[in-house]
């Protein structure tokens, strides 16, 4: 590491309406490190990074890259001096070759496209950074992981040699991050300056050499990696101390409440997207479904709650048949939801939280009177519950598109754990909650398992499922992989089956249903 | 300079006030600019109009006649509106409230002889509901189970609908002893709806009113208008807490459907008391506007329809007595829209002018 800074970033702030996202931020990145910039949702993070790239302005502050003071107007500025930025969600054209999308935006051959040069480059690049992927490979036929490679080839090919990874390890497997966190190292090693986003621990850990966290828009502190702890981080991060590991008791379990078999279904594109998937759930129980989005959770759950047709297989909810029965009728049978888009489905962001509270519960004798809404016990209802679940809100009118993203999945939580239910379907219960929030989440479902629900947690969070499930299956491309124990699951196998590898029958794992 | 658009956090009353005055006095000056430039004194032909729609107990009634069927058809339009249900075929379920009702009030009294009004008007009334609900709800079953947009056939059927108005008293429902005026027999006194004495405003009033406090209590008290306001904020959220979408837009379009029909009833029975032209005069547009005025408020409906068919009403005087052109009060009432609609947007975004350019919040990412 030299003592020449490849980034400083002095006194930078920035204000949205209503927020101060960043207050006086000063960072320093050098040459060949890996510098994560850790911090809760919300601490600014993205904000200060749109910042470097050239997509905000800061109000205040300025901008350095080797020494020299720099202001950019846009992206394109940024890119000119050798910043590069993975974004969170791609910005790859899907009907275009992998050479083509490196190409984009180029002004290098403005009418003739030389692409057997730009497949050379590309081979070289590829080569040297560990990035292996086909440069005539249509993006579309890509897996995610190897989208974010052809990512990160793009900036390379543009010459960054300081780059900037959003939350680049939410879509992977624990390979791809494996594979991932080489080619960073490589990157490192070769003198570029790496700045890395995320909200995980885990992580920073293990590829960070210096490490920036944010809370609420200001520096807490900048640290080296071995200077530091995970609790330590978790402390900086939320200003307190947080419990990172919960205690699971043991629990004991009874009958069977959710018995999946064989379940198929269509996606919304209406190609199969459940092939055939069959599980049970036992009162007590968290049986967790791992995998990488977009191999059939989402309309597992739906299936599940009614919400999606079965185009075949049967489910069934304490040995009653309630395939394809409505969602009024699942609800009835005490299944309650929390659905992976929280504003889009799981909420009606513009009325209020009493009526989001009281989205399943309206229907309740307690709280109707004919065709009328018992008003008066309504407002008693909603008050004890966002007392109980310490929802943050100022008054009981306000919309619920004003509240944070940990208040949201907590209302969320209250109106579906208040039901009693004795089937939980929790999807992505955590996403985008900061740590916190995640905790109290956390603790909630293992509440629920304690009196006797059981549970049915789908995540993309691998160390989520692991910590929270009793057992744990694995989803890919709508077929389950195998089935295992928590305690002997361990996470190269788990990500294996993730990446479409099937449980071998005779590992001394048990298996169900495949 | 830079000059940026935020959204508001919360429009605030006062602000909702202020817009409100303001966009009324800018369109009266555009309306007074346009006034001038046909020869006319702006304030000589506003005094008209008011005087035209308010002045007498005369005009003042002509204006409720005319604030009647505005009142019914918004208010079922607001209805079907609060469910983001654009029904805009309240002139074709209008006028199928009319041709029922013109059908009972024709057809029935020769078969029975010696019905009472007691006996005849429940029957026209509910007749008129019935046909009004059955128009409404050929959109809504398309759309509830093969997904038609509901638009593109709400607005077609206005024009079946008025079609097979004209047809009828063109064609076979015509009056033989009508010297071949267009336009069916008068209806028997006993299917005449009861008018105010002395003034044509008929009980149509009284049920605007009552369908007004009905629909407010249904939305603001009650279960199923919750689950209106569900559906009409997030289906699928509604989908997800298992409100059936499908019965609840079939109900609405009854509803909506119904309280238009009902219009057309009142109209033909209490006005013209015969089916013939004049009928499909456009009540069931200009109530859209009425609706969208009121911010789909029950209540409001009936203060705003009161409101445009005073400058219906003023418009035709100043026409009348100051022979001016009809369009004139179009181009009024084309002005006061503009800026209330206008307005609208001033009252929700805040208009920053001098600073730096950013992003705008929608923009805005958080990590």
């Amino acid at each position: 590491m030299t003592t020449n800074s490849s980034v400083r970033m002095a006194g930078i702030k920035k204000r949205f309406p209503g927020v101060l996202a960043n207050d006086q931020i000063d960072f320093v990145a050098y040459p060949g490190e890996i510098h994560a910039l850790l911090g809760e949702n919300g601490a600014g993070k993205s904000t200060l990074m749109n910042i470097l790239f050239g997509i905000y302005q800061p109000d205040e502050g300025e901008i350095s890259l080797h020494g020299h003071k720099v202001q950019f107007r846009s992206p394109r500025d940024a890119i000119a001096q050798g910043i590069g930025m993975v974004h969170q969600h791609f910005m790859l054209v899907e009907v275009q070759t992998v050479a083509e999308n490196v190409t984009l935006g180029l002004n290098e051959s403005r009418f003739l496209l030389n692409l057997g040069k730009t497949r050379t480059r590309i081979a070289e690049l590829a080569q040297k950074y560990g990035l292996q992927v086909d440069a005539d490979a249509h993006i579309w036929q890509l897996s995610v992981g190897e989208q974010q490679r052809v990512e990160i080839l793009k900036m390379l090919y543009r010459g960054a040699d300081i780059l900037i990874l959003d939350e680049p390890t939410a879509v992977l497997t624990p390979q791809e991050v494996r594979d991932l966190f080489s080619t960073l190292r490589r990157m490192a090693c070769e003198g570029h300056t790496v700045i890395f986003i995320t909200h995980k621990l885990d992580e920073v850990m293990a590829i960070a050499d210096r490490i920036t966290v944010l809370c609420g828009g200001r520096v807490v502190s900048t640290v080296k990696t071995p200077d530091t702890s995970k609790e330590l981080l978790a402390k900086m991060m939320v200003g307190r101390p947080v419990l990172l590991y919960l205690e699971k008791q043991p629990v004991e379990k009874g009958e069977i409440v959710l018995q999946v078999e064989n379940i198929q279904a269509l996606s919304d594109k209406r190609m199969p997207a459940l092939k055939g998937v069959s599980f049970t759930v036992q009162q007590g129980e968290i049986f967790g479904i791992a995998g990488v989005a977009g191999n059939g959770q989402r309309e597992l759950a739906e299936v599940i709650t009614g919400l999606r047709p079965a185009s075949g297989g049967r489910v069934l909810i304490s040995n009653v048949d309630v395939t394809n029965c409505t969602p009024c009728r699942i609800i009835q049978k005490g299944v309650g939801h929390i659905p992976e888009d929280r504003t889009g489905m799981g909420l009606v962001p513009n009325l209020a939280v009493s009526d989001n509270i009281i989205l399943k519960a309206y229907r309740q004798p307690t709280l109707t009177k004919g065709p009328f809404l018992k008003r008066l016990s309504i407002r008693a209802f909603v008050d004890r519950l966002i007392k109980l679940f310490n929802i943050a809100t100022p008054s009981q009118d306000t919309p619920v598109k004003q509240l944070s993203g940990g208040n949201l999945q907590r209302t969320i939580l209250a109106r579906e754990i208040s039901a009693i239910p004795s089937l939980l379907v929790a999807v992505h219960p955590t996403r985008g909650l900061d740590i916190g929030a995640t905790e109290a989440v956390h603790k909630m479902l293992l509440e629920q398992r304690s009196t006797g629900a059981a549970i049915l947690l789908i995540s993309e969070d691998l160390d989520e499922v692991l910590t929270l499930s009793d057992r744990v299956a694995t989803l890919y491309e709508g077929q389950i992989m195998g089935i295992v124990p928590a305690e002997k699951a361990n996470v190269e196998e788990l990500g294996l089956m993730m990446g479409g590898t099937p449980l071998v029958a005779s590992a001394s794992t048990c298996q169900e249903g495949v | 300079m830079h000059i940026r658009i935020e959204r508001r956090l919360t429009p605030s009353r006062l602000l909702t006030g202020l817009t409100l005055l303001l966009s009324l006095i800018l369109s009266l000056i555009v309306g007074g600019m346009l006034l001038r430039a046909v020869g006319a004194d702006p304030i000589k032909a506003y005094r008209a109009m008011l005087l035209g729609a308010l002045g007498s107990k005369y005009s003042l009634s002509e204006t409720l006649v005319k604030a009647i069927p505005l009142m019914l058809c918004g208010l079922g339009i607001s209805v079907a509106f609060r469910m983001r249900f654009w029904n805009i075929g309240a002139e074709g379920q209008l006028a199928m409230g009319g041709i029922a009702a013109a059908g009972i009030a024709l057809f029935v009294p020769p078969r029975f002889p010696g019905l009472s009004a007691w006996q005849l008007l429940p029957m026209i009334v509910a007749g008129g509901f019935a046909a009004g609900a059955l128009w409404g709800l050929i959109p809504a079953l398309l759309k509830a189970y093969i997904g038609v947009n509901e638009i593109i056939t709400s607005l077609m059927l206005n024009y079946v609908a008025i079609l097979l108005v004209e047809y009828l008293f063109y064609g076979p429902w015509k009056d033989p002893k009508g010297y071949g005026f267009p336009g069916t027999a008068e209806f028997p006194p006993a299917a005449w709806l009861p008018r105010l004495p002395g003034t044509r405003v008929h009980l149509g009033l009284v049920f605007a009113l009552l369908a007004a406090g009905f629909i407010w209590l249904v939305l603001a008290r009650t279960k199923w208008g919750y689950e209106i306001r569900v559906i009409g904020e997030n289906p699928r959220a509604a989908s997800y807490a298992g409100i059936s979408i499908v019965r609840n837009v079939v109900l609405i379009m009854c509803l909506s459907g119904g309280l238009a029909g009902l219009a057309g009833a009142a109209e033909v029975t209490a006005i013209a008391r015969r089916l013939t032209k004049g009928l499909t005069v456009g009540y069931g547009f200009t109530a859209i506007i009425v609706a969208w005025l009121a911010k789909l408020n029950p209540l409001a409906v009936l203060v705003v329809a009161f409101f445009l068919a005073a400058l219906l009403v003023g418009g035709d005087q100043i026409q009348i007595t100051m022979g001016l052109p009809a369009a004139v009060a179009l181009i009024l009432q084309g002005a006061i829209l503009f800026f209330m609609l206008g307005g609208e947007m001033f009252r929700q975004y805040d208009i920053v002018v001098g600073r730096k350019p950013t992003a705008s919040p929608e923009e805005k990412t958080q990590p």
